[in-house]
């Protein structure tokens, strides 16, 4: 038997989404992720957020969604570009999905500090 | 010329049976599986089916004549063999739009399932598929927010959501109750359930529940910094109380309620599906007493037509069955209306069998519910069969757990996870299942302890309602 460790107290236990409970991605799974989000013809988009206001909806854009950006590397530069900007912060990848009007994928891929 | 009135007993087919009859793009079509007396020819059957479930009765009546009835009437044209039975038939029925008040799933409904199923020259009749003309499902409310509304309001996205049935069922008191569902929650669902039959009894009063579970959500999301829910059951005595704990519940500022569509009824459904809109509340919908009438093979209304009535009725949320787990639920069926809760278009499929084009036009689809007997090993199937649009409902498969059920969701949500993650990398979900959640389970002690109580478990009984595509 083991205790479920999780607190109000303890920031750690703050999550953030879809892959938050998998211990963070590396540089390959990232890249699997990605391909997947061009293979779906999803347009994707990079946002960030100070870790303490990660609960509201809008996080800050980062640039403008990359319409039509289907080059990896491409993605995956700019989502490394907007990490080194704000480094402390969560900086999340989306794959809007035009036709749904949604997120078709959404994933934090630098995880900031939690408060 | 005008007719003459002439009184006595008519052949139905005469009036009813019209096999050159080309269905109108606004025409309610129905097709029915008929199981007739002996003796009696298919044609005349399925005209006495069109007829007593539209405008016929047993004679002629000489107010007959002082309406159009050849307008008015329903229309059996085309009858088809059921593959593998020779017992019955299935009877393709037209009926034009103007005989059903808009909006009104009650009205089609008590016509097309109505006294006809007492029908003597019947021995069985299944109502097996209706396409509702877009000109009439525009005339009715549907989901009261849809799927992507509700990803949006609950920032969930590119995952199947994760539930749990509070259980034992019945008897806990309010404050351990909100004390279960609390644990679930934090351990990492997204939603705690009220069971079907938890409506307000002696041992726990719905008012003290619902405190006590917001409760439970607002701790929960402070402390995972995700947003949360639990479906509280508004299904009450009368349409009154049920919109009364309604209101309480978006006072207390719950995300989402429950109802029983088809014990509470599709007037009171539609009611609160309605305020739920107006009230931008979530609507989760369950669906007790569907077996009593979707399970006999062929007495009955098939489960895909109480979905087209619950989608245009209203609900977010509707349990469809698992395939894998304890319920019955053949898989291409299963497949078939859950096309019908999500997709904007479905075609006639008979491998799924779908009789109808179906066009939902710009009404949102409904999120299916895989609830009942599934556990960790069945994940892998899961999120194959059901894909991201869906609700994953573990109950004994998360609050049984040996360490609890905050570790019994965070092994769910774990595992959720790791076969999103491999399906997205173009890994085989039902092939690699085990060696994707062994893999996970290495960072997840509570994954892994799930993985180790259930691995024996599986419901292998066959189906008793298969779907009727193979010659004999």
């Amino acid at each position: 038997m083991q205790d479920y460790e999780s607190s109000l107290s303890d920031s750690s236990s703050r999550k953030f989404e879809t892959f938050s409970y998998l211990p963070a991605f590396s540089a390959d799974q990232i890249r699997k992720q990605i391909e997947y989000i061009v293979s779906k013809g999803w347009n994707p988009g990079i946002e960030h957020t100070e870790p303490e206001n990660a609960n509201g909806h809008y996080w800050y854009m980062w640039k403008l969604p990359m319409f039509g950006e289907t080059d990896v590397d491409v993605i995956l530069k700019e989502v490394e570009a907007c990490h080194a900007a704000h480094p402390d912060n969560h900086v999340r990848l989306l794959g809007f999905d035009n036709f749904a009007q949604s997120a078709g994928a959404s994933m934090v891929i630098y995880r900031g500090k939690t408060v | 010329m005008a007719k003459t009135y002439d009184a006595g007993v008519k052949e139905y087919r005469e009036t009813y049976w019209m096999p050159d009859y080309t269905p109108k793009d606004t025409d309610i079509l129905a097709c029915f599986k008929v199981t007739p007396q002996d003796g009696v020819p298919r044609e005349e059957v399925a005209a006495a089916v069109a007829a007593e479930s539209s405008t016929g009765t047993w004679t002629t009546v000489w107010t007959d004549l002082l309406t159009d009835l050849d307008y008015y009437k329903g229309r059996a044209y085309a009858i088809e063999d059921v593959p593998g039975d020779d017992t019955c038939f299935y009877a393709f029925i037209a009926y034009p739009i103007d005989l059903f008040e808009e909006g009104s799933v009650v009205n089609v409904m008590t016509s097309l399932v109505g006294n006809v199923f007492g029908f003597k020259a019947l021995r069985a009749l299944r109502l097996e598929d209706v396409r509702f003309p877009l000109a009439y499902v525009m005339t009715c409310n549907g989901p009261p927010q849809g799927i992507q509304v509700e990803r949006d309001m609950l920032n969930k996205y590119g995952r199947p959501l994760l539930g749990c049935t509070i259980k034992p069922k019945l008897g806990l008191s309010a404050k351990n109750y909100g004390r279960a569902c609390y644990e679930g929650l934090r351990g990492g669902l997204d939603f705690t359930k009220d069971d079907e039959n938890v409506n307000s009894q002696p041992f726990m009063r719905w008012r003290h529940r619902f405190d006590f579970v917001m409760e439970a959500i607002q701790k929960a999301e402070a402390e995972t910094g995700e947003r949360k829910g639990h479906y509280l059951n508004v299904t009450a005595p009368t349409a009154d109380e049920m919109m009364r704990r309604a209101e309480y519940a978006k006072e207390i500022g719950a995300p989402i309620i429950m109802h029983d569509y088809i014990t509470g009824g599709w007037a009171a459904n539609t009611q609160l599906a309605q305020w739920c809109q107006e009230n931008g509340m979530l609507l989760h919908i369950h669906r007790a007493m569907h077996a009593v009438l979707d399970r006999n093979p062929h007495h009955g209304i098939h489960f895909r037509v109480l979905t087209k009535i619950l989608r245009l009725s209203g609900g977010d949320h509707l349990h469809s069955g698992t395939v894998v787990g304890k319920l019955e639920g053949d898989r291409d069926a299963t497949l078939g209306w859950i096309d019908i809760m999500r997709d904007s278009y479905v075609k006639e499929d008979r491998s799924r069998g779908i009789f109808f084009d179906q066009d939902w036009g710009a009404m949102p689809g409904v999120f299916p519910v895989a609830s009942g007997g599934i556990h960790v090993w069945h994940m892998p199937a899961l999120v194959n069969i059901f894909g991201d649009d869906s609700v994953l409902q573990f109950g004994g498969g998360t609050l049984g757990h040996p360490w609890g059920n905050a570790a019994g969701a965070a092994a769910n949500r774990v595992a959720v996870e790791a076969c999103v993650e491999a399906r997205n990398m173009g890994r085989e979900l039902e092939k690699e299942g085990k060696d994707i959640l062994t893999t996970a389970a290495k960072s997840s002690p509570e994954l892994a302890a799930a993985m180790e109580t259930w691995k024996e478990i599986k419901f292998e009984f066959d189906t008793v309602d298969k779907l009727d595509v193979s010659h004999k």
